[in-house]
């Protein structure tokens, strides 16, 4: 079978569309992420011991089995204990609970990371705690954490696929279904392909700058 | 009430799938992973170059997507796979990219004095490799490749729709036939998880040995 240039400009606004779902998914879930990711941060660092190890557990359990089964998990048995969700809303929830775990051993590492001379400083210099925070340890232990951050935004991006399987009509699935329907393989597959080869390039580039900009704290 | 012996047999089944595709996955990518790796750091161009594309690629676009490609647009061009020669040669390349990176870095992390003394020896480029940069950049790779088996093994789950009867295929299946979701998914997420358990048991196994005899070496 050949290439056919002609189909392609035919699908490509259906792919289009599909394109700008897997962007909302993407931007979504990352929401869900960076904020799910701070509680189970702060749970571990902060909380009661026994809570602190649970939370650990949880953290790991989520990082050890396949994001796609956790999909399922959250689309098909919710709706059983009565929690019936959009299959888009099922899908961003799964992404940022999923990527939460990641980003929270980001957050965590970022703010293990700052000297505890920083900590003592601020005790001597008699700031509250709520000072020491916003004044002396955040804005030493964000800028390390965003290069890491936005390596794992792309790595979610190129995991958006999988909400094909549970009914979202993003990228791959509108690829899909114009495969299935017109029996042509090819062309959607190959411009999925195309479309995240493009995305993920671009966000590598983006992502040097940001490591220039920002990954060098300890040098300044 | 459900029988549920039947269905628990079907989901071990599947586990069994997911267990050979998380193995020749893994062999495959380790083997991918050397090749692109010290094909990235060869002296020559085409080589190089090749290399870094080809991990580029791989690392660009998702799982997801080369095994679609794999199972669906190859076949016009005359390869047709069947779905468990396509999930092990998408999951191998897939990880083997990344699998390249550490080797690249692990062996650009060993000291420059060691390349100098392997010249100075006048070993050869294989030499110097095999014998010398090889067996220090080993102990740095292994626990990122514990790491990269536990992704191939979550990528495992991808295959089930490509009709691969992988321990996820079968839980939808006896979602399907049963009607009960909890049980099934819970099921398989726990074996998941405890699978990635067995993989970071042994690389920490594997580890232990690799370092042995190379303490006061490394800094």
């Amino acid at each position: 079978m050949e290439w056919d240039w002609e189909f392609v400009r035919q699908i490509m606004p259906t792919l289009i569309d599909g394109l700008q779902i897997t962007i909302l998914a993407t931007i979504l879930g990352a929401a869900v992420a960076a904020v799910v990711g701070l509680v189970f941060a702060i749970l571990r660092m902060v909380a009661p011991a026994p809570v602190a190890r649970a939370t650990g557990f949880a953290v790991e359990f989520i990082r050890g089995t396949p994001l796609l089964v956790q999909l399922y998990f959250i689309f098909y048995v919710l709706p059983d204990i009565g929690i019936r969700l959009p299959a888009l809303v099922a899908g961003v929830i799964g992404l940022g609970i999923h990527y939460g775990t990641y980003a929270a051993e980001v957050y965590r590492a970022g703010i293990e990371n700052v000297p505890r001379g920083q900590w003592e400083a601020a005790k001597a210099t008699n700031l509250t705690a709520r000072q020491t925070w916003t004044h002396v340890i955040l804005p030493q232990a964000i800028p390390p954490m965003i290069p890491a951050l936005a390596n794992y935004l792309i790595a979610m991006f190129k995991e958006t696929p999988l909400l094909s399987a549970i009914t979202v009509l993003e990228l791959m699935n509108q690829a899909k279904s114009i495969a299935n329907s017109n029996y042509r393989y090819i062309e959607p597959m190959t411009l999925v392909g195309v479309f995240f080869l493009i995305m993920s390039l671009i966000s590598v580039f983006f992502l040097r700058w940001l490591e220039e900009r920002y990954a060098r704290v300890d040098e300044r | 009430m459900i029988d549920w012996s039947g269905y628990i047999g079907l989901i071990l089944q599947g586990a069994w799938v997911t267990v050979e595709l998380t193995l020749m996955g893994s062999a495959l990518a380790l083997v991918v992973a050397f090749a692109a790796g010290l094909g990235r750091l060869s002296r020559f161009m085409a080589v190089r170059s090749l290399a870094t594309t080809y991990i580029e690629f791989f690392r660009g676009t998702s799982i997801f997507v080369q095994l679609f490609w794999a199972y669906f647009v190859l076949p016009f061009a005359g390869i047709t796979l069947t779905p468990l020669q396509a999930g092990v040669l998408a999951l191998g390349l897939n990880v083997g990219a990344y699998g390249a990176e550490v080797v690249r870095g692990a062996v650009k992390a060993i000291g420059r004095e060691q390349r100098e003394a392997c010249i100075a020896l006048n070993l050869t480029r294989y030499q110097a490799m095999r014998h010398i940069i090889l067996p220090q950049a080993l102990p740095l790779m292994l626990p990122t490749f514990g790491n990269n088996a536990i992704e191939l093994l979550k990528g495992t789950a991808v295959v089930s729709l490509i009709s691969l009867t992988d321990m996820t295929f079968q839980a939808q299946v006896v979602r399907a036939q049963t009607g009960s979701t909890l049980i099934p998914f819970a099921t398989i997420l726990v074996l998941y998880f405890v699978m990635a358990w067995v993989i970071s048991l042994g690389m920490r196994w594997l580890e232990r040995r690799a370092g042995r005899g190379l303490d006061g070496v490394r800094v």
